[in-house]
């Protein structure tokens, strides 16, 4: 039973269950979709702390890889009225192309200077967004982008829509975990404690962390595709340097040493806010003071925090 | 206007922002210098120095030169407690975790001037007037010669500080080899302490006599500390007459493809330029080919 319990199908398919119970206990229409959003961020996420936490990489400029994703799927079903069957995998692999071929270069780089690089990508991406106002609208974006049409049903309202995020979020857990116990994983482990050993094994070190920033670009290109979809109004906004640097933060102060760490950060980080409605304004002083308070208490992130439930367990 | 006019135009802009690259760039040069890392929080600095210098002007009714003097010795305790009560309590950090510190301490500051002074733009009035110099037919701001002035006083009071005094030199042996340095009896812990207090410092002088051309507002700091290091990258990093000259390079570029080309993509301007040195020439484009083979990027 226990082993049964560590498998990826299991784990994926509880998180899918769990979120459909959730689905069923909050009949709120508001906090689907603050759940819907969660699902996205998760998406994202789970990308960026396999690329943070395996391969020990930071990428500052996640939010342009999710901007690409929404532009491309948006700009393709309402410009020039690509079908989503189309614009899907048409979205998704522009981000993967675009990573791949900007990752090339980056991933030559470590540390400090791939974060910096990563970070005056994305603003790059960003400043093409708001000038590029024969395609993307400019500053004040564009609409009308259409619903999602799958096997004859129409998402057309947020339950429907949260069942089709949380499926695509149980979906990428899956793939992930798979990956993670895979060679690449393994491999990735190894650069991760080691670089000079690895490479000695006859690791590819530059090729591996190459796959790992795509597949994270991939998984932020999906999540974008269903932002678009689901909010069917982009503008820049939503991919700006600060959505980016929070995406970061949700990793770090989740954990970094798994994917459920970042999953437990975007979601503290993703409800939190709806809770501090009163400071509306300051939610970036307290992402700071968070994750400033994480990093020098807990650098591994909250993650793992034992709960003394044992403890209380043998005093009954 | 012809377009001889407008050129020169364009490079007295150009040298003015740039030279306000350069300031950051010394910012990041010295911090990394002296402990490797690279500080996130530096454009933050810049944005503090020009706030709380308006906050004195305008809200304390100070003097301007009491205004600035504060604002800067603010910056610098800023810099000091940062370090002091962050930096210097991780045990072992990686750097990751040293990225993401100073990300949180640019979005604490970032947060912090936003709760205190709100989302609005503010200025300051010029040092000296706002009456246009004439120069050859184009105009220079009285205010870009105090910029310019700033900067050289700041390159050759560096250049002094690391060269003549005991305490820059031990600066220096701490950015060669740190443990050396200890061995011979330097608190490196305090050499830190005072690169973080140094580029703050530096930081503070350029929100001052920024705010009157560009405005101060909270949410400043990340694209000019990005430029900034692009422009710290472009000169190699710790290069100090690299930053200055990478700085007004990257200025005059800048404003060329501003007056010339579209001023919505000036800004992608320097971040091009910061990747294509990244990709290419990682060492700076003064740094010897043979050193760079040396370092890992």
């Amino acid at each position: 039973m226990k082993r049964l319990f560590r498998t990826s199908y299991v784990k994926a398919g509880l998180t899918f269950i769990i979120a459909l119970i959730l689905l069923m206990v909050l009949r709120n229409p508001y906090y689907v979709g603050i759940l819907i959003f969660l699902g996205i961020n998760i998406i994202i996420t789970i990308g960026l702390s396999l690329l943070m936490g395996y391969a020990g990489q930071i990428s500052l400029g996640q939010a342009a890889f999710y901007g690409i994703g929404a532009y491309t799927t948006g700009i393709l079903t309402t410009k020039l009225h690509v079908p989503i069957i189309l614009s899907f995998p048409m979205s998704v692999l522009l981000t993967v192309f675009i990573a791949f071929i900007v990752g090339i270069p980056t991933l030559r780089l470590r540390g400090h200077y791939l974060a910096m690089a990563t970070l005056g990508l994305g603003e790059i991406v960003h400043i093409v967004f708001n000038e590029l106002i024969s395609l993307t609208g400019g500053p004040s974006g564009f609409g009308n982008i259409p619903l999602i049409r799958i096997f004859g049903i129409e998402l057309d309202n947020d339950y429907k829509y949260y069942v089709f995020v949380w499926a695509i979020v149980a979906l990428i857990i899956f793939l992930s975990l798979n990956i993670i116990n895979s060679r690449i994983g393994r491999a990735l482990k190894a650069i991760h404690k080691e670089p000079t050993t690895a490479s000695t094994l006859g690791i590819n070190t530059s090729r591996v962390k190459l796959y790992i920033f795509t597949l994270g670009a991939g998984y932020a290109g999906i999540a974008g595709f269903l932002y678009a979809h689901y909010i069917t109004f982009l503008s820049p906004g939503s991919f700006s340097l600060g959505f980016s640097v929070l995406l970061v933060t949700m990793v770090a102060v989740g954990g970094m040493e798994n994917i459920w760490g970042a999953i437990i950060g975007t979601t503290v980080l993703t409800i939190l806010p709806e809770y501090l409605r009163f400071f509306h304004d300051f939610d970036i002083l307290i992402y700071g003071v968070i994750l400033m308070a994480i990093m020098m208490l807990r650098p591994e992130g909250l993650y793992g925090i034992k709960i003394p439930l044992k403890r209380i367990r043998t005093n009954d | 206007m012809n377009i001889g006019i407008q050129l020169l135009q364009y490079t007295l802009s150009g040298i003015t922002i740039g030279s306000i690259y350069a300031m950051v760039a010394i910012g990041f040069n010295i911090i990394y210098n002296s402990t490797g890392i690279i500080n996130f929080a530096q454009g933050d600095f810049v944005m503090l120095g020009g706030m709380t210098a308006v906050y004195f002007y305008k809200t304390l009714h100070l003097p301007l030169l009491l205004s600035g003097l504060s604002a800067v010795l603010i910056v610098m305790c800023v810099g000091i407690l940062f370090e002091r009560f962050v930096i210097q309590t991780l045990k072992n950090p990686s750097v990751i975790t040293l990225i993401i510190i100073t990300i949180a301490a640019s979005i604490l500051l970032k947060g912090g001037a936003m709760f205190i002074w709100g989302k609005d733009a503010y200025i300051l009035p010029s040092f000296s007037g706002d009456k246009p110099l004439g120069l050859f037919g184009a105009t220079i701001l009285p205010q870009s010669l105090w910029i310019l002035g700033f900067l050289f006083l700041i390159v050759v009071a560096l250049a002094g500080f690391f060269r003549f005094s005991i305490v820059g030199k031990a600066m220096k042996a701490c950015a060669f080899n740190r443990r050396a340095a200890r061995i011979v009896g330097i608190n490196v812990n305090r050499m830190v302490l005072l690169s973080f207090a140094l580029s703050a410092l530096i930081g503070g002088i350029a929100g001052v006599i920024v705010t009157p051309i560009t405005l101060a507002h909270y949410d400043r700091g990340s694209l000019l500390g990005l430029k900034g290091f692009g422009t710290a990258i472009f000169g190699g990093l710790g290069n100090m007459p690299g930053a200055v000259a990478a700085g007004i390079i990257i200025g005059l570029l800048e404003s060329y493809s501003a007056g010339l080309l579209s001023s919505g993509y000036k800004d992608a301007v320097a971040l091009i330029i910061l990747l294509a040195v990244l990709f290419f020439r990682p060492g700076g484009i003064f740094g010897k080919k043979e050193e760079q083979a040396l370092k890992t990027f």
